[in-house]
């Protein structure tokens, strides 16, 4: 009976020694951040340090990023705008141009008028005047008529590509506005055209 | 004050003044199917005066001479030379008992023009005879009374009468051409007398003004203007400052009155597409004309206002229509080549002048408004463009580049006698004769 005692103690006891052993063991670990107070204050201190070093390493990346991208996007606004300006020149300077005695407009006007209705879907704002002009042949009541064809054409071609009607007006000047005063059929063609004014 | 004064006088007719209403369609002076063809050879000896007034010497002089002038002007006629005169003309008796008809008939002279002046009280008085020296008889006899300075008036006025005894037809004495100049640098709208003379400028706009057309009371021009940056007629009237527009967006191109009436026809596009309306002399639109889609303009009217012609591409090239505003049917006038325009109907009815481009070159050709063969007036000159009739139907004013700029010139109906009308600087386009004004 006194063995079965004995038994259950060992049993108690032994993993309460265990126990008690690997306390004294996490005692002695922990003991040099308790009990060596100016060491770890260093230690701290140097951490810190080189965490706001690295703070401010990555700000000042961040600021040259940000430099950087701000610089791109003037570039980029600047080149955009220059684009714009060409884009608006040429839609400006590119006229349409038609045969003798003919207001209908052929691939190339078509293509041309493509692009010119692109550039007024990218620009809503924009309103057009479309001028109708004629070479120097012919007569002047006549030829004043056929300009009007001719920038009625341009127009209504613009509007069935989905511009609005609202933004296109027309005027004909007939032969009196000559681009090139030649008197030639290069000078001719140049001047049956339909130019586009923006209003 | 002096022009006032005459008209007021009114020439007082002579006591010997033959009936010549009757004696204008007796006589075949002229041929009537071309009557530029065969020139009827008329001697104007100088009007005689006492020889001690020299105000009337010079007014005597100064009416011959403008006689002599227009009488040439009209392209009936043939001057005689006055070196080869038989008689002095001073000397010579101008009231018709004493006239030597051999001595005008031997030269080659079929007319004989005499006249008289006298200055009483500075009041002038014009006696002015017409003789047919191959019947031997006195055609017209008219006297005048008026300021001296009047000579002017007194020369058309009897010249006028010359001609309605000889063509039963009143001239264009009493007319007027509009027309086109950019010597100021813009095309602006100017007016001179039916021989050129007297050049006013009727716009002053700075823009490009076109297409004159005066009002058959010769009161009111139309024309299209860029004034207001767009090509808007306006009418305005000669002497008072009033004008008139028309309320409508789009082209409004080459206005045409409606003879005898307040009221004009011009090309519109407000609605999407070139039509001629009639419209009121204030600018409402009264009613469309035609109907096609395409290019229709350049309206003219038959002298009777019933007929319209005007130019429509609907056949694919500028020809010419008339439209008849009473049966509102549209029949095509010209088939012949592939660019005609600008028609202008005479004022007598029976042709349609226009312009035709043949391998780029345009040339002026009349034709029958019921149809038939286009006859050429023009050729080998330069471009000839805008025929306009002078109210009598007699002549045709034209512009042409003959002598490299544009400038105007004038022929007969049928196509002779062609001459420049005047000398500007820049160039002339676009003339248009006015009818006889009698009051403006």
């Amino acid at each position: 009976m006194k063995r079965k005692w004995i038994i259950l103690a060992m049993l108690l006891i032994v993993p309460a020694m265990l126990f008690s052993v690997s306390c004294a063991k996490k005692a002695v670990m922990t003991e040099p951040s308790t009990t060596d107070t100016s060491a770890a204050d260093e230690a701290a201190r140097q951490a810190e340090l080189e965490k706001q070093q690295a703070m401010d390493r990555q700000k000042q990346i961040e600021e040259e990023r940000l430099a950087a991208e701000a610089a791109a996007a003037t570039l980029a606004a600047e080149a955009m705008e220059r684009d714009m300006m060409m884009a608006e020149n040429r839609f400006t300077s590119e006229n349409v141009y038609f045969d003798f005695d003919n207001a209908t407009l052929d691939y190339q006007a078509q293509e041309l008028l493509k692009q010119k209705a692109m550039w007024l879907r990218d620009f809503p704002e924009a309103n057009v005047v479309i001028e109708g002009h004629c070479d120097e042949r012919g007569t002047n009541a006549y030829n004043l008529a056929l300009g009007e064809r001719r920038a009625e054409s341009a127009k209504a071609f613009l509007v069935n590509l989905g511009i609005s009607d609202a933004r296109l007006t027309t005027i004909s000047y007939g032969e009196e506005k000559p681009l090139d005063m030649g008197q030639n059929e290069e000078a001719w063609a140049k001047n049956r055209r339909a130019a586009f004014v923006l209003e | 004050m002096s022009r006032r004064r005459l008209m007021f006088v009114m020439p007082v007719l002579l006591v010997w003044l033959l009936p010549w209403t009757a004696s204008a369609a007796q006589y075949n002076y002229i041929d009537i199917s071309n009557p530029f063809l065969r020139k009827t050879p008329i001697a104007v000896p100088i009007f005689q005066t006492a020889a001690q007034d020299p105000t009337a010497v010079e007014a005597a002089k100064a009416a011959s001479a403008l006689l002599e002038y227009y009488l040439d002007f009209t392209g009936y006629f043939s001057i005689s030379d006055p070196g080869a005169f038989l008689e002095d003309p001073q000397l010579m008796d101008i009231s018709g008992a004493g006239i030597r008809y051999r001595n005008w008939t031997a030269i080659g002279a079929e007319l004989l023009v005499t006249g008289g002046v006298v200055i009483r009280d500075g009041d002038a008085e014009f006696e002015l005879r017409l003789f047919d020296t191959v019947k031997e008889k006195m055609l017209v006899g008219k006297r005048y009374r008026g300021s001296p300075d009047d000579h002017r008036q007194v020369a058309r006025r009897f010249c006028s009468e010359v001609v309605f005894a000889i063509t039963g037809s009143r001239g264009f004495f009493d007319s007027k051409i509009a027309f086109v100049s950019n010597g100021s640098g813009h095309k602006e709208i100017y007016l001179c007398e039916f021989d050129g003379t007297n050049v006013t400028r009727f716009t002053h706009h700075n823009s490009i003004s076109l297409f004159p057309d005066w009002s058959s009371d010769g009161r009111w021009i139309a024309y299209t203007t860029y004034a207001d940056k767009w090509p808007r007629i306006r009418m305005q009237h000669v002497r008072e400052n009033r004008t008139a527009t028309i309320d409508k967006p789009g082209l409004q191109a080459a206005p045409a009155w409606v003879p005898g009436k307040f009221e004009l026809a011009a090309s519109l596009s407000f609605s999407g597409d070139q039509e001629i309306y009639l419209l009121t002399g204030n600018g409402k639109v009264i009613k469309r004309l035609t109907g096609s889609m395409g290019i229709d303009v350049e309206p003219t009217w038959s002298p009777d206002a019933r007929r319209l012609a005007f130019v429509s591409k609907r056949s694919g090239h500028p020809q010419l229509y008339i439209y008849d505003t009473i049966s509102n049917r549209v029949q095509r006038l010209t088939f012949e080549g592939r660019y005609n325009t600008q028609p202008s109907w005479s004022p007598k009815g029976d042709r349609i002048a226009y312009s035709a481009m043949n391998d780029g070159v345009i040339d002026i050709f009349t034709i029958n408004p019921d149809g038939g063969e286009p006859v050429q007036l023009t050729e080998n000159q330069g471009s000839n463009e805008a025929p306009t009739w002078s109210p009598d139907g007699s002549l045709i004013a034209f512009s042409s580049t003959r002598e490299g700029k544009s400038r105007l010139y004038v022929m007969t109906a049928y196509g002779t006698d062609q001459r420049r009308l005047l000398s500007l600087p820049g160039e002339q386009s676009n003339p248009k004769w006015s009818p006889n004004i009698i009051n403006p």
